[in-house]
């Protein structure tokens, strides 16, 4: 272990609490609870950015850092709050397949997303490889809570951790993206955020609701 | 001419014509503006787009390059002798049509007229722009630009269902096509990803790729023109569309088909493969006398004229096959007969069939009646239609003097030749092939008499006929001015033949000019006069005197003479107009003799019926063979995949999931 630098090990911490809170976000029921561990996440992805840029310099990569915090730890969890508030659906969400099988479905996942980025990890140089893996179980835990989750609020949080992911396996294995394509996400990511939200609000007056089952209606025979 | 390249004065008559569309829109609900204004403008420039066609015969090839088009992909124009060719003929027949439309269209339901200008209009600029087009980009856009300008045409009655459908069979079918051109282009290219005409002239193709360029072309211009088994759409747009839009597409739309063809199997491919021409030989026979058959058991006017364009597609697809064997085994002299005979059916079927679909289409106007079975005895209300359609029936059944009787026989002195083929199978193939044509030429005379018959002659069939009106003034100019086109086109064959030289010895290096200088301008034999020859004046003069001497003979023997008196009426009191032959019975003996040929569903009266009726429906076997089934097949698959479609998003999520981790692990580096 000596011969890991000191700032990689830091980095590989970081990424580690990424994934062990996409697995708390995976047993959470509260929907505020999990709005507070997605701007946990968001941390953690903010402190292992700039982590990755101290050690290797990379200037853009202190502007990925940033908007990271403004977007992720502040902006996105306050929308997400006052959605939650106004639509009163802070309390309990049903999960379709109880807790423990989905922990358990998520271990399978984080193992096949190693063994999968391990030969990957191998060809990059980055001091942040070791973290490829980790960043794919990210994407993986993510997807898992939209498909188990059935109230649309924590589906859009389910979307927007796997955005972290991807933004952990960018920055792994090539220092991130171009600074124009990280905007570009940043800029989606907020529309996209915005338009969920009108989204909301039209589902539950359609509905009464925002138990996705409901849509199974909106199917044409 | 005044300085310009015919080409730019043909790019300026499209553009016109754009314009006079854009310009039906200043005022879309005045009829008579659009219809006695823009109608006629267009016409003139018909006529101008004709006479410059004839300019730029034996005129070398102007290309060109518009600015317009994606960037790095501009379009590319070229206009060479068999453009020319196809520009007089889409000059010509649409200056008739646009005339009779001036009379035609008038306030109805349906779509507005000044939409209908601007349909109408775009149809002609993009079909020239199709013969212009020099670059497989321009060519498929021009295309395209054709196929729907033409799909809202059908459907300007847009209110009745069947005509919906007819229109979207129609466009199934010509996006099938397309894209059997595309990938025909995409063959020719070699991969070089060049799409200009000339790389694809410059491509040496192995064997087997040409042999795929040509199949496609084949099936994709085939697919358009008409040709078995993609020949459903013509008799159900036809009776939809307007009478000038069965015209324009059965007159001159089928014919950039065969331009296409013609394009890509003699000038952007450089190999000939003998079988190609036995394959285009099949497929038009078969079409052929699938068409005639079809048509002589019609009891719709339209559809009728629909089945008979069929035919002579057919027999079109024929010439080509014809001139491919020939052109194969170099023996340029009968190629060039063949192809002579291709082109100048083009023009007398443009001429002819033009003519009979707008005859129809004053009928139409005159009694509200498509159905054969409720006309008859029209001559007598409506004399200028029917004697002008009398023209236009004479040529469609291939009878001297008119135009169809020249490339019959061209066609047929092509077949004569056919022995000397060095192949001892295509010698045996061959003769077999022109007694088939033969009797497609017997049958489609049954149909045009069975159409003529029934329509203009005897006695009216229903009261109401009595109030049909002949044609107005527009339309009788419009009718006019293609009989004549039918008639120079019978009587004047060898200087039309002179003309069609430059295109013939532009694909094969050969025409039949020189023969024919030989031998003066009233006689035509494509080879040598020993062998066989044709003199049109004679004919039309031994006609007009045997007419004359009888009419004379008549009036002097017999004049005042006639006594008038009830005929036996062979024991029964009720005989009316209805007791006459009808079109089903008309053609009884042909659906006896060629039973196999037809899905038939008949149903005959019973001894003790109250009511007794007797009806048959006769149907398409190719949508039982070809379409149902694929109809079916779609259906069942549709099905199949409908079942994943559960509603519940965390299924549809699933899939995504399940996709991405099987992705993962099967690209495992």
């Amino acid at each position: 272990m000596s011969s890991i630098p000191f700032s990689a090990q830091l980095i590989n911490l970081f990424a580690a609490a990424i994934l062990l809170l996409g697995f708390a976000m995976l047993a959470q029921r509260r929907n505020l609870a999990l709005v507070n561990l997605f701007a946990f996440q968001g941390l953690c992805l903010c402190l292992a950015t700039l982590t990755t840029a101290i050690s290797t310099g990379q200037t853009h990569l202190f502007y990925s850092a940033g908007l990271t915090l403004a977007l992720k730890v502040v902006a996105l969890p306050w929308i997400l709050y006052r959605l939650v508030r106004q639509l009163n659906v802070g309390g309990e969400a049903e999960a379709l397949i109880n807790i423990p099988t989905t922990m358990l479905v998520g271990i399978v996942l984080v193992m096949i997303a190693f063994n999968v980025a391990l030969p990957i990890s191998e060809l990059s140089q980055t001091i942040t490889r070791g973290t490829l893996g980790i960043a794919l179980a990210v994407v993986m835990l993510a997807f898992l809570m939209m498909i188990t989750r059935q109230k649309a609020i924590s589906q859009v949080v389910g979307f927007l951790s796997m955005e972290n992911g991807l933004f952990l396996a960018a920055t792994s294995a090539t220092y991130g993206m171009p600074m124009v394509v990280e905007l570009g996400i940043a800029l989606d990511v907020l529309v996209g955020m915005i338009i969920l939200g009108v989204f909301f609000f039209q589902i539950r007056d359609q509905f009464d609701s925002l138990d996705i089952r409901h849509m199974e209606k909106l199917k044409d025979n | 001419m005044f300085g310009f390249l015919s080409l730019d004065l043909l790019l300026i008559a499209a553009v016109a014509w754009l314009v006079i569309g854009v310009a039906g829109l200043l005022a879309p609900g005045n009829t008579r503006f659009i219809a006695q204004l823009l109608f006629p403008v267009g016409a003139a420039i018909g006529i101008g787009v004709g006479l410059i066609g004839i300019a730029a015969l034996g005129a070398p090839a102007e290309t060109a390059v518009l600015a317009i088009g994606l960037p790095d992909l501009p379009f590319h124009l070229r206009l060479d002798n068999l453009s020319a060719v196809f520009a007089l003929l889409l000059g010509f027949a649409s200056a008739g049509i646009s005339v009779y439309s001036a009379g035609y269209f008038r306030e109805g339901k349906g779509t507005a007229p000044g939409l209908l200008c601007v349909e109408y209009h775009l149809f002609l600029a993009s079909m020239l722009m199709v013969l212009l087009a020099d670059d497989a980009y321009a060519f498929m856009v021009a295309w395209e630009c054709m196929a729907l300008s033409s799909f809202f045409l059908v459907t300007t009655d847009h209110r009745h269902d069947e005509i919906r459908r007819a229109g979207f069979l129609y466009l199934l079918i010509a996006h099938i096509g397309a894209i059997g051109i595309l990938l025909c282009f995409g063959v020719m290219t070699g991969g070089a990803g060049d799409y200009r005409f000339a790389a694809m002239r410059a491509m040496e193709l192995t064997p087997a790729w040409s042999s795929a360029a040509f199949l496609l072309a084949l099936a994709g211009f085939g697919a358009k023109a008409g040709l078995v088994p993609l020949h459903v759409w013509l008799p159900e747009a036809h009776p939809a569309a307007p009478s000038p839009v069965s015209a324009l597409m059965s007159g001159v739309m089928l014919k950039t088909a065969i331009y296409g063809l013609l394009r890509v199997s003699f000038d952007l491919v450089h190999t000939t493969i003998w079988w190609w021409g036995v394959v285009a030989l099949a497929v038009g026979l078969a079409t052929a006398l699938f068409g005639v058959l079809y048509s002589t058991v019609q009891s719709d006017m339209k559809r009728l004229l629909a089945y008979s364009s069929i035919e002579n597609i057919g027999l079109i697809a024929v010439g080509i096959g014809l001139t491919l064997v020939f052109h194969a085994y170099r023996m340029e002299a009968l190629a060039a007969l063949a192809l002579t005979a291709v082109l100048y059916h083009c023009l007398a079927h443009a001429g002819f069939k033009s003519l009979l679909f707008l005859c129809t289409g004053s009928v139409l106007h005159a009694t509200k009646e498509r159905s054969l079975g409720k006309l008859g005895g029209l001559i007598h209300r409506m004399p200028w239609v029917a004697w002008l359609a009398l023209a236009g029936i004479i040529a469609g059944a291939g009878l001297p003097p008119l135009s169809g009787f020249v490339s019959e026989w061209l066609l047929l002195q092509g077949f004569l030749f056919s022995p000397s083929l060095p192949h001892p199978w295509l010698n045996m193939i061959v003769p077999v092939a022109a007694a088939l044509v033969v009797l497609v030429a017997a049958l489609a005379g049954f149909a045009m008499v069975k159409f003529y018959g029934i329509i203009f002659l005897g006695q009216m069939r229903e009261p109401a006929l009595k109030d049909a009106h002949d044609a107005g003034p527009w339309e009788k100019a419009g009718l006019v001015w293609l009989t004549l086109v039918t008639v120079l086109l019978g009587v004047l064959p060898s200087p039309v033949i002179l003309r069609l030289d430059a295109a013939t010895r532009q694909l094969l290096g050969a025409g039949l000019a020189d023969t024919l200088r030989e031998q003066g301008w009233w006689m035509l034999a494509p080879i040598s006069a020993e062998r066989a020859s044709y003199e049109p004046l004679l004919v039309l003069a031994t006609i007009a005197v045997v007419l004359m001497v009888t009419r004379w003979l008549v009036r002097a023997l017999y004049h005042g003479r006639v006594r008038r008196g009830s005929p036996w009426d062979c024991g029964y009191h009720f005989e009316g107009p209805r007791a006459q032959d009808t079109a089903e019975g008309f053609s009884q003996p042909i659906r006896r003799i060629f039973e196999p040929m037809f899905r038939m569903e008949r149903h005959f009266p019973a001894a003790r019926d109250k009511q007794p009726y007797y009806s048959v429906k006769v149907e398409d076997h190719f949508w039982h063979w070809c379409y149902l089934p694929i109809a079916r097949l779609a259906n069942s698959i549709s099905a199949m995949i409908v079942a994943l479609q559960g509603g519940r998003i965390a299924v549809y999520l699933m899939y995504s999931f399940i996709t991405l981790l099987l992705l993962l692990l099967v690209a495992r580096p």
